[in-house]
């Protein structure tokens, strides 16, 4: 316990913890989609999808060392700004990319399997992302270039909101719109729904139930590389073990909203964020992740499918 | 006896026993095969839970961490306890299995992957917990020296007349000790796996694994029978804790408790053949002795036979990469294990059945007709089990 804060302190600092929780979890909300969207479809925990996340870091971080070799802040502000945007351009195509391979080659063969089978094999891609991160940037925490400033926005009202949070809200509230408007309105985002409430009808309806399983895929990896460039650019560290935490936070806001749920997703985000940040606040820092677990438990007990998760049967 | 030798488990364990008493036993051998046995323990704890009973169980090593921390508790020197091993390794199997029903009871009604995720959560929650409770688990230096004699009243400092060679040392943890004690205790986990699937509760978890459903309509309970499972399977996995910490003498790093051990539980016991304890053990064998005894052999080879050290020529540096590929690569071609459980082997291969009734139907085919002609021709003796030329016969 950091003592008693006065009564004013102490609202101001819950209202900055619930900023600075929400800005994170918009984060593990992005993260948490790519879980959701792949989990509705072919109910499967992507194990892999959080060392995807990692992967994307790294790819990330390679861009602004080697084509750009942009580093620091100093740069000048057009090199700061290319360097952002091909990274957000090309980390999201990188990891779709490897994430639609990862399917093709290793769940796809599996369709009709048990689903253990294909749980364990995203186990085994998850050690073999894992592994290769260590091969890519070796077992130590690797610095991520520092590009986006640290100038509070708010100076003067006693809160906090810097350009590194603006850009995290601005990047991921767009995104997540987008999508829902994508799932909501496009024929793509029909035949993903039908194919989620039921592969074989779809399939019978015509819907190449494959492609929209590597679409999905498609957008989920697009989604964690998103998620990894907005990281990397607010933490400005990477390793080769962040997919594993980062993973299982983001996993467990989907599950708390509701694990295939859309808006569930972002609700179980913005949840574990928030409490994560008031039980780092007032608890203490290692506390917190028992925090979230805990909250998962309790929230599961009374809701056993989640915060918005729909009581369907399970099925058969 | 003679049927009983010719079992490869058996010969196994036999050639396990007589290793320590040969002229090429080395201590750091020996104290990396009781790790195995330990492993070995564990797997088959969650060889119940996982296995028999179908529950998709992530956090298998919190009941280890909670026996290795029992342990640790009831005889480290600054608590007033100060137990013998039986004792504690009685008070940890008991604590587990606790934990398991108590941990286990409100979740019962959430299904599959929700199930799977809240026991990651408790494995996770457990692990936290150790880490965080300084004055009761000395945080991350852990819990030790474990230091009591293996019985109450029996201090076994001075074990010179039960030494058999020269080298075993006059202490209790020396390794030859800690050695016989793991494997005995595992030779009684598999008989006890053994006994149990042949026993009424064992059938039930079968049933329940298979199907939950027509297992109720069958009259049985399932909340009862997880709860039993779990309470088995943590108990069992408690005790491989407790002897981790024995061996160790240290309740060592928590780190050691951590969701990875939990993944890789569950690839020894997939690998090895869900469901089939020997299956398990060799899985756990495989995997476990291929991490903690074969990569820094070749490791070392590898050195001397290229002459350098570089990191990249370490096959530790790969483990991750090894043990994905086998899991994919099993999961595509093998899922049902190396040495697969019947019914889980049928279940994943119905070409199987199908095989032996066609062949059966071809056999009745050809008796009706040898029938009709009235040809004294011999009955086909093997047809109605003739198996398919592409599979395998499962044998347990």
């Amino acid at each position: 316990m950091e003592g008693w804060l006065a009564p004013t302190e102490l609202a101001g600092g819950f209202l900055q913890f619930l900023i600075l929780g929400l800005v994170i979890g918009s984060l593990y909300a992005l993260i948490a989609l790519g879980y959701t969207m792949v989990y509705g479809i072919i109910e499967l925990i992507n194990f892999a999808h959080g060392d995807l996340f990692m992967l994307g870091a790294f790819f990330a971080l390679g861009l602004a060392i080697w084509p750009m070799g942009v580093t620091t802040a100093e740069a000048p502000l057009p090199a700061l700004v290319a360097t952002v945007a091909l990274m957000l351009l090309l980390t999201p195509l990188f990891c779709a990319i490897v994430n639609v391979s990862v399917d093709r080659v290793v769940y796809r063969p599996l369709r009709n399997s048990p689903k253990l089978t294909v749980i364990v094999s995203a186990i085994g891609v998850s050690f073999i992302f894992m592994n290769i991160g260590l091969l890519w940037r070796g077992a130590t925490p690797v610095k991520f270039p520092d590009l986006i400033s640290d100038a509070n926005l708010l100076e003067g009202t006693g809160l906090r909101f810097t350009w590194k949070d603006l850009m995290v809200v601005a990047v991921t509230v767009p995104t997540m719109i987008a999508l829902t408007l994508f799932v909501r309105y496009t024929r793509l985002g029909k035949a993903m729904r039908a194919t989620a409430q039921n592969p074989v009808a779809a399939q019978l309806m015509g819907i190449n139930v494959n492609r929209v399983i590597a679409v999905t895929f498609a957008i989920g990896g697009a989604l964690a590389g998103v998620a990894s460039v907005i990281y990397g650019l607010y933490i400005k560290a990477v390793d080769y073990q962040m997919g594993f935490q980062n993973g299982l936070y983001a996993f467990t806001a989907a599950v708390l909203g509701g694990v295939g749920n859309i808006p569930g997703a972002v609700l179980g985000g913005l949840t574990i964020g928030v409490v994560g940040e008031l039980a780092k606040a007032y608890l203490g820092a290692k506390w917190s992740e028992a925090v979230i677990f805990g909250i998962l438990i309790v929230v599961l007990l009374f809701r056993p499918t989640g915060l918005l998760g729909a009581r369907t049967r399970e099925k058969v | 006896m003679k049927r009983l030798l010719q079992h490869w488990v058996v010969v196994l364990f036999v050639l396990l026993a007589v290793y320590p008493l040969l002229p090429v036993a080395e201590a750091t051998r020996g104290e990396q095969f009781t790790h195995l046995f330990i492993y070995a323990i564990l797997a088959q704890g969650l060889n119940i839970v996982l296995g028999l009973t179908g529950l998709l169980h992530l956090g298998i090593a919190a009941f280890f961490a909670i026996g290795a921390y029992t342990v640790g508790i009831l005889t480290v020197s600054h608590f007033p306890f100060q137990q013998s091993f039986a004792v504690a390794a009685v008070a940890a199997v008991v604590m587990a299995a606790l934990a398991g029903v108590l941990t286990t009871a409100p979740i019962l009604r959430l299904r599959g992957d929700y199930l799977a995720l809240v026991t990651l959560g408790l494995g996770l929650i457990v692990l936290y917990a150790i880490r965080n409770l300084d004055p009761i688990t000395d945080g991350t230096k852990g819990l030790g020296p474990i230091d009591a004699g293996p019985l109450p009243g029996f201090s076994g400092r001075n074990l010179e007349s039960w030494r058999l060679k020269s080298d075993w040392g006059r202490n209790w943890y020396n390794y030859p000790y800690f050695y016989y004690l793991s494997l005995t205790a595992l030779g009684a986990v598999m008989l006890l796996v053994r006994n149990l699937e042949h026993s009424r509760l064992g059938r039930a978890w079968v049933a329940l694994r298979e199907d939950e459903l027509a297992a109720t309509c069958m009259g049985l309970n399932p909340a009862r029978l997880k709860l039993a499972a779990i309470a088995v399977g943590g108990g069992v996995a408690g005790l491989a804790g407790a002897l981790y910490a024995m061996a160790l003498r240290h309740t060592g790093n928590p780190q050691a408790y951590d969701f990875t051990l939990s993944m890789l539980m569950i690839c020894c016991v997939i690998l090895g053949g869900m469901g089939n304890r020997n299956g398990v053990l060799l899985g756990t064998f495989l995997l476990i002795g291929f991490d903690r005894i074969l990569t820094s052999i070749l490791d070392n080879e590898i050195q001397a036979w290229v002459g350098s050290a570089a990191p990249y020529l370490k096959l530790s540096g790969y483990r991750l990469l090894i043990f994905g590929l086998v899991l994919i690569l099993m999961m595509r071609f093998r899922p049902e294990g190396l040495l697969p459980a019947r019914r889980i082997q049928r279940e994943l291969h119905p070409e199987y059945d199908e095989a032996v009734g066609r062949a059966a139907a071809q056999a009745e085919l050809a008796e009706t007709a040898a029938t009709a002609a009235e040809s004294p021709a011999p009955l086909p003796l093997h047809a109605s089990n003739a198996p398919a030329s592409d599979t395998q016969h499962s044998f347990r």
